[in-house]
Parts: structure tokens; sequence; C-alpha cells
């Protein structure tokens, strides 16, 4: 592994050296290195490029660290990864994708396919975190598709993080909930300079008692561009909260398209969306305390994205 | 401390809001403002902390002209500003506005002090987000604490009785008080809480944009209840009527 590599690992995932536990660590559409654990098993897919994830029922407390990184310009990258969670377990997941481009002109682009199976009453933290680096004028594109079918009780949270340096991303997250099952998404996003990022979510709730909560913030810098589109279908007696919350810069335009549809008198959904600048009353509060403009929007944005 | 010449407020088509302020604080003191509402105190308490710009006249600081400093530069030096409606954020959190306040990372037990001197628990409080989540009362005590936290030569509470029950307001004169022992440091309070009038050295009169009165609130009182012209007076039409 690079020293480009190297830093893009811990930028996504934390990790400074190989985990503990299970994790397969993938760099320019390769494995680069594997490892199961006693309830974790990381299987190669021998039909297409990619990775099964196999968690064993009743598996606590455990992490499973699936970074994938492109550390030059020039590739890419589509892998098919497919998690498959035993009934009971409760684990974390850290994935994530780097891309680079060095000081290329050449882009790079990693698409990577997620599909999670939760067993019954099993629970999954999945956090994701999407970096794009490079001085070149190469363009930095990450296209994540994500499927999540949650059995009866089933709970799943994902954390995406994507903050700066990606120039065009994606996003397309699809879920079917059983009975009793908890969807929790937290969306963070950052653009700046000319970039696009598109954030699709289309949810059925199937299973009586089943819930979604689906929370969006993102910040529009410069000319960069965004579209949050949500689509949640509520067939039965469910719960739906969706929530996109934006702060537009500069020229950033921040689009918001809900869809919300009760199938059933005994859905309750509800979506809500507040997009504009920063609160002028805030910075001047903020300078009450002593900081700058400058600083003041600063905090005001990093505390909207924490 | 505080000195402020002449000072004249006009909003463009509307009525004057300051007329030829003159007013000086020393250090040391405990001022209330009082008055009806629309009497100019909000908007006096504004132009010394810098949020807004007098159209005429000159503020100086310690013998400093601060009348074109930013905002920023007149926290810095030391006048810090409470607002009558507190300002709330989306993923700060209590402990974020304290340290910003403070001007240093604090650890929680070193920012929960603050929390406790405003009579909130700070475990409860001291990760929780400055949202829509908070009342009216609670985000207002959070205010007096990043005030308190700021510790600054001059302090200036904008209604801090606003939205706070009378219980806790008991409490927090008892905070105001403990500010004023320091005989370096000067706070200038508006309230309409008689409580705030009873313990400040000097109460201070505004109507329609002047200062009509100063002093003690055995002189002050009485004048602005019974002004020579009780009928044009906002403050007493409500008395005369009754």
């Amino acid at each position: 592994m690079n020293e480009i590599a190297k830093k893009l690992l811990k930028d996504v995932t934390g990790l400074e050296d190989m985990p503990k536990g299970a994790y397969n660590i993938r760099e320019n559409s390769k494995t680069v290195s594997r490892q199961s654990s006693e309830n974790i098993e990381i299987v190669g897919k021998e039909d297409k490029s990619g990775i099964d994830i196999i968690v064993k029922p009743n598996t606590k407390s455990e992490s499973v660290f699936i970074p994938a990184l492109v550390s030059c310009g020039g590739v890419s990258d589509l892998v098919y990864n497919d998690f498959f969670i035993g009934e009971n377990a409760d684990i974390t997941i850290i994935a994530g994708c780097g891309v680079s481009t060095g000081d290329s002109c050449d882009g790079s682009e990693h698409n990577g396919i997620h599909r999670f199976f939760l067993g019954k009453n099993s629970r999954v933290r999945y956090v994701e975190k999407h970096i794009g680096v490079g001085t070149g004028t190469g363009k930095r594109v990450i296209d994540p598709v994500t499927e999540v079918v949650q059995e009866e009780n089933s709970y799943m949270e994902m954390e995406t993080t994507q903050i700066k340096g990606v120039d065009s991303t994606r996003r397309f997250t699809k879920a079917n909930l059983k009975v009793g099952a908890t969807l929790v998404i937290k969306e963070k996003l950052m653009t700046h300079g000319e970039q696009f990022a598109e954030s699709k979510f289309e949810v059925d709730m199937d299973g009586e008692d089943s819930r979604v909560n689906l929370i969006s913030r993102s910040v529009a810098r410069d000319y960069s561009r965004q579209t949050f589109i949500s689509k949640i279908s509520g067939n039965t007696r469910c719960m739906g909260h969706s929530e996109c919350d934006a702060i537009i810069m500069d020229h950033g335009v921040v689009s918001a398209i809900p869809e919300i549809t009760a199938n059933s008198l005994d859905a309750a959904l509800i979506h809500e969306a507040a997009i504009g600048k920063i609160a002028g009353e805030q910075i001047i509060k903020l300078m009450t305390l002593g900081l700058t403009e400058g600083e003041a929007e600063a905090k005001i944005i990093d505390g909207f994205l924490n | 401390m505080l000195k402020l010449e002449n000072i004249s407020f006009e909003v463009e088509n509307e009525k004057e809001i300051l007329k030829n302020v003159n007013l000086t604080i020393e250090k040391g003191k405990f001022i209330a403002i009082t008055g009806p509402n629309g009497g100019g105190k909000s908007t006096l308490a504004r132009i010394i902390s810098g949020v807004l710009k007098p159209t005429r006249g000159k503020i100086t600081f310690y013998g400093e002209d601060i009348t074109d400093l930013s905002i920023t530069e007149r926290a810095q030096k030391g006048i810090s500003f409470g607002f009558q409606q507190p300002i709330r954020f989306k993923g700060i959190t209590v402990h974020d506005l304290i340290n910003i306040a403070k001007g240093e990372d604090l650890s929680a037990l070193e920012a929960s002090h603050y929390l406790s001197e405003v009579g909130l628990c700070a475990k409860d409080y001291i990760h929780r987000e400055l949202d829509d989540k908070l009342s009216g009362g609670e985000i207002k005590r959070i205010e007096i604490a990043t005030i308190i936290a700021r510790d600054t030569a001059l302090s200036i509470f904008d209604e801090p009785e606003a939205g706070i029950d009378l219980w806790s307001f008991n409490h927090l004169i008892d905070v105001f008080m403990k500010i004023h022992k320091n005989k370096e440091k000067s706070i200038v309070i508006i309230s309409h809480q008689e409580r705030i009038l009873d313990v400040a050295d000097e109460i201070i009169a505004m109507v329609d944009g002047a200062i009509i009165v100063r002093g003690a609130k055995e002189s002050v009182l009485p004048e602005l209840l019974h002004c020579e012209n009780p009928e044009n007076c906002a403050y007493c039409q409500d008395i005369v009527e009754a």
C-alpha cells in the first residue's frame, strides 16, 4: 500500500494499521488485505468483483472494516459487496471510499454496490465516509448504490458522510422494511467548487410497526449543486419521517424533492425540508462572543454537519 | 468605563428610535434600564454591543473611541451582550457555545460549572444541541451562562427574566449580585422586574428614545410613573386609563 493509500485509509476509517478482527482492504480494484474472524467471514465473489460478508447469528459487539481506496488517476472501480447479517447479531460496519487522482488529469471513479440482508432482531451500525483528494484536474467520482432488506424487528443505522473533494456523486439507497424493522439514515454532505451530488432514497415500509427516520444535513458552497430525493411509501401501520436541512452559500443550489405515499390509513408520514443561507443573527450572536465573521460561519457549518 | 455621547439612531422612513442619548457607566456599577416597550432600551443595548451602528454620536470604552469598531472587536475588548431572544443553532451544543464564550476548550466538568450557576442540571444539558427542542427558559439560562463564562468588564443583559419562572429568577438575581461583587465589572440589565430594580445601584428610565430620568429607585420610579404629561407617555397611559 503506497503512502497515498495509507493516508486515504486513515481518513476514511481512522485506521493507521490493520485492524483486529474482520476486514477487507480494497485498493485500485483489488483486495490487498483480508481477514475473517471467528464470527464474521469474508469471502471473495467468484462471478464478479466483490465480497460476501457473512455474520453468524448472535454475534455481538464486533466490527468489520471494508474500505475501498483509489490511489491514482485513471481507475474505474466497480465492486459488489453483500452483507448477510445473522439473527440477533449486533455489529458495526466501517465502510467508505477514498479517491485520489494525485496530480493526474485522468479521473478516477469508485462505484460500490452494497446489499444488506438483516436477519430477525439483528442490529447494524453502518458508517461510511467518502472523500476525494488530489491536485490534478481529473474528476473524482463516487456513485454508491445501497440496497437494504430488513427482516422482523431488525435495526439499521446508516451514517454517511461526504465532506469535500468528490466532484460528482449519485447515491441511491433503497430499503424494504418488514414487521417492526427500523431504519435510521443520517447523511452529511458538503459540496464546493462546481461539484454535483444527488442523494436518492426509496424506502418501502411493508411490515406493521416498521419505522424509517431519514435525516440529511448538507452545505452547498461556491457553484456546487445538490439534489435530495426521498420517496417513502407506508404500506401498512408504520411511521416514516424524512428531513432535509441544507445551508446554501455563495452560488450553491440545493433541491429537495420529497415524495411520501401513504398506502394505508395507519401510515404516519412526515417530510420536513429547510433550505437557506446561514441566518445573519446566528453569525451576530457568535461575533458577540468574540469570533470574527469568518470564524462564526465556520463554527456554524461545523456544528451543522456534526 | 463606558460613555455614550449624543447617540441617535434613526431608521429610514421611520421615527427616530434613539434621540441624543448621553450616558456614562462607571466601573463596578449595576445599572438597570427600564421603561415602556418601544422606548429604545434594546436598541441602546445593541448599539453598545455593536450589533447596530448609531446614526450620530460617539461611544468610548475605557477612553477609546469604539464607535466604528465591529461587534467582534467590542466583544474582544470586554463587552458582552445577552440577547433578549437567544439564538438557536442546529448541531452546536451547549458545551460548544460555552467554549466559544470562554475562548478556550473547557472540559465538560469545567463547562458544567457555568450551567450550575444558572440553575441548570449540567449533566442534562451540557451535550444538548441549541436547537428548538430547548424551551424558552432553558435557552435563556444558557444564554446567561455564556455571558458569565465570558467574565468581561461590561455585561449587558436584555430582559434576562423573559421566559424564566419566578423561582429560577430569584436564583438569577443572586448570580447578578455575584458578578456585582467584583468592583472591576459593570452590569447593565434591561428589565421590567421590580426585584432587579431593587438591587441595582441606579435605574435609568427610557421613554420614546430618550433617557428621562436616572437615579436611585426611590427617585426614579415615582418620576417614571407620575410624569408631567402622562397622557402622552406610553408608560403611564395604562395607569392613567386605569
